[in-house]
C-alpha cells in the first residue's frame, strides 16, 4: 500500500483529534490508542475508497466509530470497567487549573448512552458541522440534534447532581486548588 | 408584597420545545456553557499530546516496507 505524501500528512494531522475521540468513546487510553491504530490500517487498506480532495478527517473518524461499534458489542463488560483507567492514563498530564471537576465530567459523559455521548462530542469537541457528524454516525442530521440536546441536558442533570453532593468535601479541593494559581 | 404580579407564568410560548422533565429544567445557560467548555477542555488535553511516537512510526515503517517491495 502505498502511502502519499499528502495523504500521510493528512492522517497524521488528523490523529490527535481521532485520539481525543476514541478515549472520550471507550474511557481507556491504551485501547483507544489501539483503536487508532487500527482505524489507521484500515484506512490505509481500504484507502482507494477515499477520495482525495473531500474530508479526511470524518473518512476516519467514520472508519473508528464504526470499529468500535463492533468491538464495543464483543467486549461490553471490558468497557464498563473504566472509570479509573480513563484517568489513569491522563495522569502525566499538567492538573488544570480552574477545571477542578473535569473528572467528575469525564465520568458524567460516560454515564450517557453511546449515542448521545458520540454525537454531543462530535459536535461539541471535534467541531464536525451536525451534517459530518451525521454522516460519520450514519443518521440523519435532525436525530444528531436530537441527540445532542438530550446528551446536554442529561450531562447537566448529572452534573449538578453531583456538584451539590458534593459541596461539602469538595470545598478543600477548591481550597487546596485555589493555592495552587499563587 | 402581595403586590407582585402573576406577571408571567412561565409561559408555553415555546410549546414546540419539549420541557425538560426534572431538575435539568431548571439548569441555564451557564450548565451548558460550561458543558460546552468542559468538553473542549478534556478533548483539548488529549489533542494537546499531539502524535504519539507509535503512530508515526507505524505510517513510516508501512511506507518503508511498501518502499522495499517496489524495489
Amino acid at each position: 500500500m502505498a502511502i502519499d505524501a499528502p495523504i500521510r500528512e493528512s492522517i497524521l494531522a488528523a490523529i490527535p483529534s481521532l485520539r481525543a475521540f476514541a478515549i472520550s468513546l471507550c474511557g481507556n487510553v491504551d485501547r483507544a490508542d489501539d483503536l487508532v491504530q487500527e482505524t489507521m490500517l484500515r484506512a490505509l487498506a481500504n484507502i482507494d475508497s477515499f477520495q482525495p480532495g473531500t474530508n479526511m478527517p470524518a473518512w476516519l473518524f467514520t472508519i473508528l466509530r464504526n470499529h468500535f461499534r463492533s468491538e464495543y458489542r464483543k467486549r461490553r463488560r471490558e468497557v464498563e470497567d473504566v472509570d479509573g483507567r480513563y484517568t489513569e492514563g491522563l495522569k502525566s498530564q499538567p492538573e488544570q487549573q480552574g477545571h477542578i471537576d473535569l473528572r467528575e465530567f469525564r465520568e458524567g459523559l460516560m454515564q450517557l448512552p453511546e449515542d448521545q455521548r458520540e454525537a454531543l462530542i462530535l459536535v461539541g469537541a471535534s467541531g464536525f458541522s451536525y451534517e459530518e457528524t451525521a454522516h460519520i454516525c450514519g443518521c440523519a442530521v435532525g436525530t444528531i440534534k436530537s441527540r445532542v440536546n438530550r446528551a446536554r441536558t442529561r450531562l447537566a442533570t448529572i452534573l449538578s447532581i453531583e456538584n451539590i453532593g458534593e459541596f461539602g468535601p469538595d470545598t478543600q479541593t477548591r481550597a487546596v486548588l485555589a493555592r495552587g494559581g499563587e | 408584597m402581595k403586590d407582585r404580579k402573576p406577571e408571567s407564568e412561565p409561559s408555553m410560548t415555546e410549546a414546540a420545545v419539549p420541557a425538560p422533565k426534572g431538575p435539568s429544567a431548571k439548569l441555564g445557560r451557564d450548565i451548558q456553557a460550561k458543558i460546552g467548555q468542559q468538553l473542549r477542555t478534556m478533548y483539548d488535553e488529549v489533542v494537546k499530546q499531539g502524535v504519539p511516537d507509535r503512530f508515526t512510526e507505524l505510517l513510516n515503517q508501512l511506507g518503508t516496507a511498501d518502499q522495499k517491495g517496489k524495489r
